[in-house]
């Protein structure tokens, strides 16, 4: 038995070694979940090595920073004055963006759209990798201490990233968007088309989902559609490259990545994403109908105890100003103001009693007014939703607002709403 | 040139002292994970494989071979977001099978080590891809060319590795 057991030693050694690895591996597969801790030994591997290279990015980067800051400027004059009309044709392109912006923020307010944006990120180097074409990842110089935690979004200038992976002390490792492990909720800008963005073997982005009698050009950009919960919507991940007929019914939709993910040096960790309802924007340009709203005679300011009342809860007197007629005479929408600062009328809510408005008052309240006027379908008087879109729309668009006639674009569909908003104490019954 | 045939009382035995045997496999997983960040074609070669062939073979000694070959690839899995045990298991795999190999043959010159170099860097490969698929179910494509290639192209840096390794070996 001895001998064999010395004849066999090195097999047997072998053997041994092979099947602790498989067991192991075995029982990883298995136990895969997003909330198993990291293990030790990745934990010293990633300590021993990190600070290495942490300190070679550091080297690498001061000397570089030296040389192209205080010696290298060969350049600069031209490059800075090439900026300079940038700037310039930049600044144009914003003022006509930001018109867009803003009709595009209004509409959202009218359809209650909640937006995600960035509202705080964090620089970090990207000072190692996995140094394997089957695992692309990379490791960065931020980690707990800093503030990472694990799926958090992780973007360049250019482009989305990858997401945070494991979080260590001083480092946290990024799982790249063509890695084949990763998925990403994606939308083509010009179609809408929506899809998963996956990774593959090979490093290359394959955006899938797409039906395959969908047409979608190459050369068209894509953009995250914010259904993964990790990435905001709207920030670009590639242009399509290659359409090829997938399996099934599907399209194979080859994407290169808007960001460079074999050459990164310096990303951005998304480590506070913000939601709000969508507000036009008030400090932008003013409309015509609100400068003449605040030119018109006759409509008192608004009084202090309206805004307490409608910040309290309780009811104003009747005969009092409402809310919304004063901030429109002030120029300022009124989005949002509560139903509770509508003027009472006894035995009777807003809904009650429709009342028409006199026409300086529903010519200054215009959209804003409509926007912020109770919704009558809806039970809670919200003042969210396409109805009270549609009041909107009908009130800025008429040039006597006094009307209080549907207007019906297709039968059975009604636009402006039948009942006039009550608002008005003095408003004709 | 030729791989020659030797006995075992022929071949001569080396080993590594204490810090060359913790600091080379280290550099060899650092540089793996740092060099193709910036120059991405480095992705091609394999640098701690290399180091496992070269100590494998130096040794000539199975147990000792297929533990460093364990430890190195442990290491380098540890690097990756995989499961631990895919190049934990190829490399002892490698390590054993090159430094059996190494028992019988004379790699002590460039060309033997190239043939050898390319050699176990497919048989790397086929256990990887055969653990990757079967067990742990990644979906992996197989392509002989890109192998052949990334052979060669360990096998001509291999060499120099293994030049490198020549100047801190021991002889027993």
């Amino acid at each position: 038995m001895e001998s064999v057991l010395g004849r066999y030693r090195n097999l047997i050694v072998l053997v041994g070694v092979l099947f602790a690895q498989v067991l192991g591996l075995a029982i990883q597969v298995k136990r895969t979940t997003p909330s198993e801790p990291t293990r030790l030994i990745r934990i010293w591997a990633i300590g021993s090595v990190t600070p290495l290279e942490k300190a070679l990015v550091w080297a690498q980067t001061s000397t570089s920073n030296i040389w192209h800051n205080y010696f290298y400027l060969r350049g600069v004059r031209a490059e800075n004055r090439a900026l300079k009309a940038e700037i310039e044709r930049m600044s144009l392109d914003r003022v006509r963006i930001s018109q867009d912006a803003d009709q595009a923020h209004r509409l959202q307010a009218l359809l209650g759209f909640k937006e995600q944006f960035i509202s705080q990120t964090m620089a970090a180097q990207v000072i190692g990798g996995s140094g394997s074409e089957l695992s692309r990842s990379v490791f960065i110089d931020k980690g707990s201490r800093d503030g990472v935690k694990p799926d958090m979004a992780v973007i360049t200038a250019d482009g989305i990233v990858g997401k945070v992976l494991h979080v260590y002390r001083a480092t946290s490792e990024v799982l790249l968007i063509n890695d084949q492990s990763s998925g990403v909720g994606a939308i083509l800008d010009q179609t809408r088309l929506q899809g998963i963005l996956n990774g593959t073997a090979a490093g290359e982005l394959v955006l899938g989902r797409v039906m395959s009698d969908e047409t979608v050009p190459p050369g068209e950009m894509v953009l995250t559609s914010g259904g993964d919960g990790i990435f905001p919507k709207g920030l670009p991940i590639g242009k399509v490259s290659k359409i090829t007929p997938g399996s099934d019914l599907f399209l194979n939709i080859q994407v290169r990545p808007a960001a460079d993910l074999s050459r990164l040096e310096e990303v951005l960790v998304v480590t506070k994403i913000d939601e709000r309802q969508a507000r036009p924007d008030q400090t932008g340009a003013a409309r015509a109908i609100d400068i003449l709203a605040a030119r018109l005679p006759g409509v008192p300011s608004k009084p202090e105890n309206i805004t307490k009342a409608a910040a309290s809860g309780t009811v104003p007197a009747p005969g009092s100003v409402t809310t919304k007629a004063a901030a429109a005479a002030a120029g300022a929408p009124a989005t949002g103001a509560p139903k509770t600062a509508h003027p009472a009328t006894p035995g009777g809510d807003a809904q009650s009693k429709p009342k028409a408005k006199p026409p300086e008052a529903a010519a200054s309240n215009g959209a804003t007014a409509a926007r912020s006027a109770p919704n009558p379908d809806s039970p809670t008087g919200d003042s969210s939703g396409p109805p009270s879109a549609s009041k909107a729309t009908a009130a800025t668009l008429s040039p006597t607002p006094v009307k209080t006639m549907p207007v019906k674009t297709t039968p059975g569909k009604t636009l402006a709403d039948p009942k006039p908003p009550s608002d008005s104490p003095d408003a004709p019954h | 040139m030729a791989i020659t045939y030797t006995s075992g009382e022929q071949v001569e035995v080396y080993r590594f002292s204490i810090p060359a045997t913790v600091l080379i496999p280290l550099a060899a997983v650092f540089l793996q994970a740092f060099l193709p960040l910036r120059f991405p074609f480095f992705l091609i070669f394999d640098l701690p494989l290399l180091v496992v062939i070269g100590f494998a073979t130096a040794r000539r000694n199975p147990l000792a071979g297929l533990l460093t070959g364990s430890l190195i690839g442990i290491m380098q899995d540890a690097l990756t977001h995989q499961p631990i045990g895919l190049y934990g298991i190829s490399k002892t795999v490698v390590g054993f099978g090159a430094s059996s190999l190494g028992i019988k043959l004379d790699v002590e010159n460039a060309g033997a080590r190239f043939l050898i170099t390319i050699f176990f860097y497919v048989v790397h490969e086929v256990v990887y891809f055969m653990i990757a698929r079967g067990l742990v179910g990644m979906h992996m494509a197989w392509s002989w060319p890109h192998e052949l290639l990334s052979g060669v192209a360990n096998a001509v840096l291999g060499v120099l590795v293994f030049m490198l390794l020549d100047r801190v070996k021991q002889r027993t």
